[in-house]
């Protein structure tokens, strides 16, 4: 009985408060008929919000994989000076709200910020263009491959390495051989959790970008834009395109991800 | 390959693991590195391997200087003692992992790891992973990972250590034949006297990172260099000012010369052996090895009065100060 309770109190938790409103948004986005749905989100804004919301990830994705394997590697097989510093850090953006890492962005690249008055005599504009909207979805998502790499790294310890160097393997040929393999599922569940943030990035990139309709909108800022002029039809349309994107990272988490209890 | 450590010293912060230590090993032998745990031994062996830098002194290896090599180019078999097998790789890729590296041709990689698993047993388990291995035969897996670059010298670092009792048993006769057959320069490092006197040719007693003796398992026992060696080689009594073993003393129940007076607190058998716990009479504990046979013909018993006479006895000229710990 107890069993059964408890099982009911977690269902009903994730159906009240999951399940049933992403049910929702998909019901409204199609309760005027495909066609509506279509229409706006085959509109030019509507295509560029979603370009750029793979751009976002396409950039965000490879490069904070890259260096949070290496900063996973320089914090768990690295001791140095600074080292609690550099593991504090990797956590802050969990910490501060994206409301305020846009602040800061803008802070430092914005205009009368002394790096974006260089950069914008030599002609680069970081804020309200996708340069800065990319540095921020990078900033929102970078402790996630760290994350969980590192703890991965920690638990396969140094031995597998050693030996692959006693029999002959440089340091890149062990890392490509033996390290990565090992890491390879901490490494994938970092990469689906990065994506799964930089697809659904707001706060931060509503404060840099400007919301430029056509210009500087993701999907998620074109959903709000859509909401608040009143096109419920157009709002609920691009949450569903999220909302499939999102599914479709898990869903690859998962297909990728071998059988439990088979290592 | 002949195998020469020259003056090594090396340090962990403050902890002193390894201080001036100089040894030869002979080409083809088998050697033991024997001490209690933070001895130093491990320490040594690594240092050999090229897994750790010294911070003085040099290892020389077929008579070339290794010192500055790192552990990949110095040619050694390393065997660790948790075995260090790649999880996500099938036996036959672990055993190969040396030659694939070496970018051998793909027969000649067949070929050899086929001669491996047939030499340590594996024939049937190539295709298993680790995971699907118990410990003895992931550690024979992992000496044929290292025998298959075929190294000028192969090091063990406790390499059963982590074996049940039975499994470690076999392996160590196992090392030994395997030893016969392949001959190649060997070192392992043991905290277990027995399997170093079983399975060794040479040992080299290490002891708060020095080496205290090095000889054949024979010489150590029987010839002790000083108290410590004299006890970390095997049980050991303390009779006077001398030291004997519990198996080189005599019970008696009268009086004789050189007898030591002494009543029985307690007689353990264990199979063919009966352990004789006494209390000699100036209130000391001591403990005589003798055989069943001689317990029943003299009718030994608790709180019996006995005498207690010493065959072989030790003494030592300098007495064994305990080193200070590093400052």
């Amino acid at each position: 009985m107890a069993r059964i309770a408890l099982r009911g109190v977690a269902l009903t938790y994730l159906g009240l408060l999951i399940a049933l409103p992403v049910a929702m948004v998909f019901y409204r986005a199609f309760e005027k008929g495909l066609g509506a749905a279509w229409a706006s989100l085959t509109s030019p804004e509507a295509l560029h919000a979603f370009w750029l919301t793979c751009v976002m990830v396409a950039v965000a994705v490879p490069l904070n994989t890259l260096f949070g394997v290496l900063c996973a590697l320089v914090l768990v097989r690295q001791r140095f000076r600074g080292r609690a510093i550099l593991n504090a850090a990797v956590d802050l953006p969990f910490a501060v709200s994206p409301v305020v890492i846009g602040l800061a962005l803008i802070l430092v690249y914005g205009r009368g910020g002394w790096v974006g008055d260089w950069l914008a005599d030599n002609g680069v504009q970081v804020i309200f263009s996708p340069v800065g909207m990319v540095l921020a979805t990078i900033f929102v998502s970078l402790p996630f491959v760290v994350r969980e790499v590192a703890p991965v790294l920690r638990e396969i310890g140094t031995e597998q390495e050693q030996a692959a160097a006693t029999l002959g393997a440089s340091p890149l040929q062990t890392f490509i051989r033996v390290t990565l393999p090992a890491i390879r599922w901490g490494v994938a569940y970092g990469v689906v959790l990065t994506t799964a943030r930089a697809l659904g990035e707001f706060g931060a990139l509503s404060v840099v970008s400007g919301k430029l309709s056509g210009r500087t909108e993701t999907l998620t800022l074109r959903v709000e834009e859509r909401f608040q002029a009143f096109d419920l039809t157009g709002a609920y349309a691009a949450a569903v395109v999220l909302a499939l994107m999102a599914l479709g990272t898990l869903l690859a988490m998962n297909l990728l991800r071998p059988r439990e209890g088979v290592s | 390959m002949s195998i020469s450590v020259e003056g090594v010293a090396k340090r962990f912060g403050e902890y002193t693991a390894l201080e001036d230590v100089s040894l030869k090993v002979p080409s083809g032998s088998l050697t033991a590195l024997l001490g209690p745990s933070g001895g130093g031994k491990s320490t040594l062996l690594r240092v050999i391997a090229g897994l750790e830098q010294p911070d003085a002194g040099r290892v020389v290896i077929a008579g070339e200087d290794a010192t500055p090599k790192p552990a990949r180019t110095r040619g050694v078999g390393f065997v660790f003692q948790h075995y260090a097998a790649f999880k996500h790789m099938t036996v036959r890729d672990n055993v190969a992992f040396g030659l694939t590296i070496r970018k051998r041709p793909k027969q000649e990689i067949v070929a050899k790891v086929d001669e491996l698993l047939a030499l340590v047993h594996l024939e049937g388990f190539a295709k298993r992973y680790p995971a699907q291995l118990s410990g003895g035969q992931r550690q024979r897996m992992a000496l044929a990972r290292a025998l298959a670059v075929e190294p000028r010298v192969l090091l063990l670092d406790e390499p059963f250590g982590a074996l049940d009792a039975t499994v470690r048993k076999e392996l160590r006769a196992w090392l030994r034949r395997l030893h016969d057959e392949v001959h190649v320069t060997t070192v392992f490092v043991t905290h277990d006297q027995e399997e170093a006197m079983e399975v060794a040719e040479q040992i080299v007693v290490l002891n708060e990172g020095r080496i205290e003796q090095v000889g054949a398992p024979r010489d150590l026992y029987e010839r002790p260099a000083n108290e410590f060696v004299m006890s970390f080689v095997g049980p050991v009594s303390r009779l006077g000012g001398e030291w004997v073993r519990p198996h080189d003393m005599e019970i008696q129940l009268d009086p004789v010369d050189r007898g030591i007076e002494g009543m029985i607190d307690r007689i353990i058998h264990l199979g063919f052996e009966v352990r004789v716990e006494l209390t000699l009479h100036d209130g000391r504990p001591l403990w005589v090895q003798t055989t069943r046979e001689q317990a029943d013909e003299l009718e030994l018993g608790e709180g019996q009065i006995v005498w207690v006479r010493p065959g072989r006895t030790t003494s030592f000229d300098q007495r064994h100060e305990p080193r200070a710990a590093a400052p």
